[in-house]
């Protein structure tokens, strides 16, 4: 199926670095918050909801929608952004996160804020609640829509994942798509240093998955992965995006530090003086 | 003066009482619901007949998910299930599910307000001889405390297949413990359920008992023989021990006086906490809780057990005979 873009590459790019824009903006005000999950996934986030979901920002309950859920909740601010800059809600509301009495609350809730399929913070959980309904949807006999669900790295750690890994490899999910934010980073270090999750590939694979690798922060490729993952018929595919931790940020980019470092506003001002500086520069290290 | 409510069996404290598990009564129940709304899923990890799902299985293969040995997976698709518009029932044994899988009841099921149905077997140390381990005892307590979760604990059979119909009909998330054992049927189809609302099934003066679940029965043993000592016992049946019917309790309590609480579980945070919580802030009388205290069960007979930790109509009899000073 050759699907229609209503946007260009360029115009993609565009909206990605305008998101890392406000992403910063709305950490700055709220004073805390973690920066280099949603910088890293501004791309991922684009590719999604200007392209890869079909989405109706003014019925967010529209019955026909595909469902996506954010699993590692704490990228919150890239999700927000991202339903902002579709249309979900005004973007000046993004200047309320994670402060008292506002729907963006510090990690995603579900009965806050329309356009949000599920509550998530707590990792591990999300791929299970997909799949549950991906499995609804094919009992429903609704096979045109699809549930993808993004997943941190460091997330993986958490058994529940893997317990939904078997359940969707078992029931051979095809209308369910992971796509792994692989940013080699979490809270404690590197990745391979907390808890190592090579060979990544392999273990999915074993797993019953079909596995895709691209380039995340290269939203053509992010964008013709999901076409390929709707097109394998006989079980669920998992996307591992290669992304870049702080990604448009020079001095956040690859440092483990800022995956939760957001205490001084100072550091937020001086990233955005550095995203603007840099406007135009990084397109992707993996090109 | 005291008297029975009509729409109970007769055969109360008489060996020609019916005995059946009350897990029995809710896969039944689950049929039921089954038939009455398309919409109701069961998910059960790997305890099917042992929690009574395969009657649903059976009759709806297509509607019954086999999840594994894996309680969190169990909750959390059932959460996704539900944000689908399914009802789902997820079972498993209240040692793992809620026992092991908290955190997802809370985050998925609770903050996401989604009315998945939780069914946790074989709780109370009554499950008998597997021991600690599987003697689930602080279900009670871990889902009183969820906002948004409904807890119920049904007296008998009949009342677990009443409660699960019920359950298929709530928005909300809920919880529903389950004994293995074999106990007293002792309600009747006539017999009102609803969920919140707990029912006199014994008037009376001098004391009142306000029991859950299985132990509902033994209390109404200790009232018949507690009429016999002249001493008039008010039973209430709390099948919904949260949201907990405060009126009907503090009613009783303002009459008799005196409250004893009786359940198979920790009082801890259990209904002995529960209502311990509303008569110091209402209506501050005499109170003993009759339970688990503080302890973990053992390997042992369920009727071994069930005396080792005072859990009898025996019990509950003497422990009115303190409250009301007629020793």
């Amino acid at each position: 199926m050759v699907k229609k873009r209503s946007y260009t590459i360029a115009q993609l790019n565009k909206i990605a670095q305008d998101i890392r824009k406000d992403i910063l903006t709305a950490l700055e005000h709220a004073g805390s918050g973690h920066s280099a999950g949603p910088l890293g996934m501004a791309d991922v986030f684009t590719a999604l909801y200007f392209d890869i979901l079909k989405h109706d920002p003014k019925k967010p309950d529209w019955s026909e929608r595909d469902l996506f859920v954010l699993s590692n909740g704490h990228i919150a601010p890239v999700l927000y952004t991202a339903l902002a800059h579709a249309g979900y809600f005004d973007k000046k509301e993004l200047l309320t996160l994670r402060k008292f009495g506002s729907r963006l609350q510090g990690h995603p809730e579900r009965t806050k804020l329309p356009g949000l399929e599920t509550t998530s913070g707590p990792l591990g959980s999300g791929l299970s609640q997909a799949a549950g309904m991906a499995y609804a949807l094919r009992m429903d006999g609704e096979t045109h829509r699809w549930v993808y669900c993004a997943m941190g790295d460091g997330e993986l750690n958490e058994g529940n994942i893997w317990e939904a890994v078997m359940f969707a490899g078992k029931y051979k999910l095809n209308n369910l798509i992971g796509i792994i934010d692989r940013n080699n980073i979490q809270i404690d270090g590197a990745t391979e240093d907390v808890m190592p999750l090579e060979d990544l590939k392999g273990k999915w694979e074993s797993f019953g998955w079909h596995v895709l690798e691209v380039d995340g922060n290269n939203i053509e490729s992010v964008i013709d992965a999901a076409s390929m993952a709707r097109a394998i018929t006989n079980q669920p595919t998992v996307i591992i995006a290669h992304t870049v931790p702080g990604k448009g940020v020079d001095f956040m980019e690859y440092d483990y530090r800022w995956h939760g470092y957001g205490s001084s506003p100072g550091d937020y001002k001086k990233a955005l003086a550095r995203l603007r500086t840099l406007d135009g520069i990084i397109r992707s290290e993996h090109e | 003066m005291s008297s029975s409510a009509p729409y109970l069996s007769d055969e109360i404290g008489t060996s020609d009482i019916e005995l059946e598990p009350n897990r029995k009564g809710f896969g039944r129940g689950l049929k039921a619901a089954g038939v009455a709304h398309k919409n109701v899923v069961a998910l059960c990890a790997d305890l099917t007949e042992s929690t009574q799902m395969h009657m649903f299985r059976d009759e709806f293969p297509d509607r019954f998910i086999e999840v594994g040995i894996a309680e969190q997976n169990l909750v959390t698709l059932s959460s996704g299930m539900a944000a689908m518009g399914k009802i789902p029932f997820c079972a498993s044994y209240a040692a793992f599910n809620p026992g092991r899988c908290w955190e997802q009841i809370r985050t998925t099921v609770c903050l996401s307000n989604q009315p998945v149905k939780i069914i946790g077997a074989h709780a109370g140390v009554s499950v008998g001889p597997d021991g600690a381990t599987h003697q689930m005892l602080e279900d009670i307590a871990l889902m009183r405390v969820l906002p948004n979760m409904v807890v119920i604990a049904p007296c008998d059979s009949q009342e677990a297949e009443k409660a699960t119909v019920a359950m298929s009909e709530d928005s909300r998330p809920n919880y529903m413990r389950l004994a293995r054992e074999k106990t007293a049927v002792f309600t009747t189809e006539n017999t009102p359920f609803e969920i919140g609302k707990a029912q006199v099934f014994h008037e009376g003066s001098d004391v009142t008992i306000v029991a859950t679940g299985t132990m509902t029965y033994q209390a109404m043993v200790a009232a018949q023989s507690l009429n016999k000592d002249g001493i008039s016992a008010e039973v209430i049946h709390c099948a919904t021990i949260k949201p907990l019917d405060e009126a009907t309790i503090l009613k009783s309590a303002r009459k008799t006086g005196r409250v004893i609480t009786v359940e198979e579980a920790q009082i801890a945070g259990g209904l002995g906490g529960a209502v311990a919580e509303i008569l110091s802030e209402h209506h501050p009388v005499p109170l003993k809780r009759i339970g688990i205290k503080d302890h973990f069960g053992e390997s042992g007979s369920p009727d071994e057990l069930l005396r080792a930790f005072g859990l009898t109509h025996t019990h509950i009899a003497m422990t009115a005979h303190t409250i009301t000073k007629k020793v």
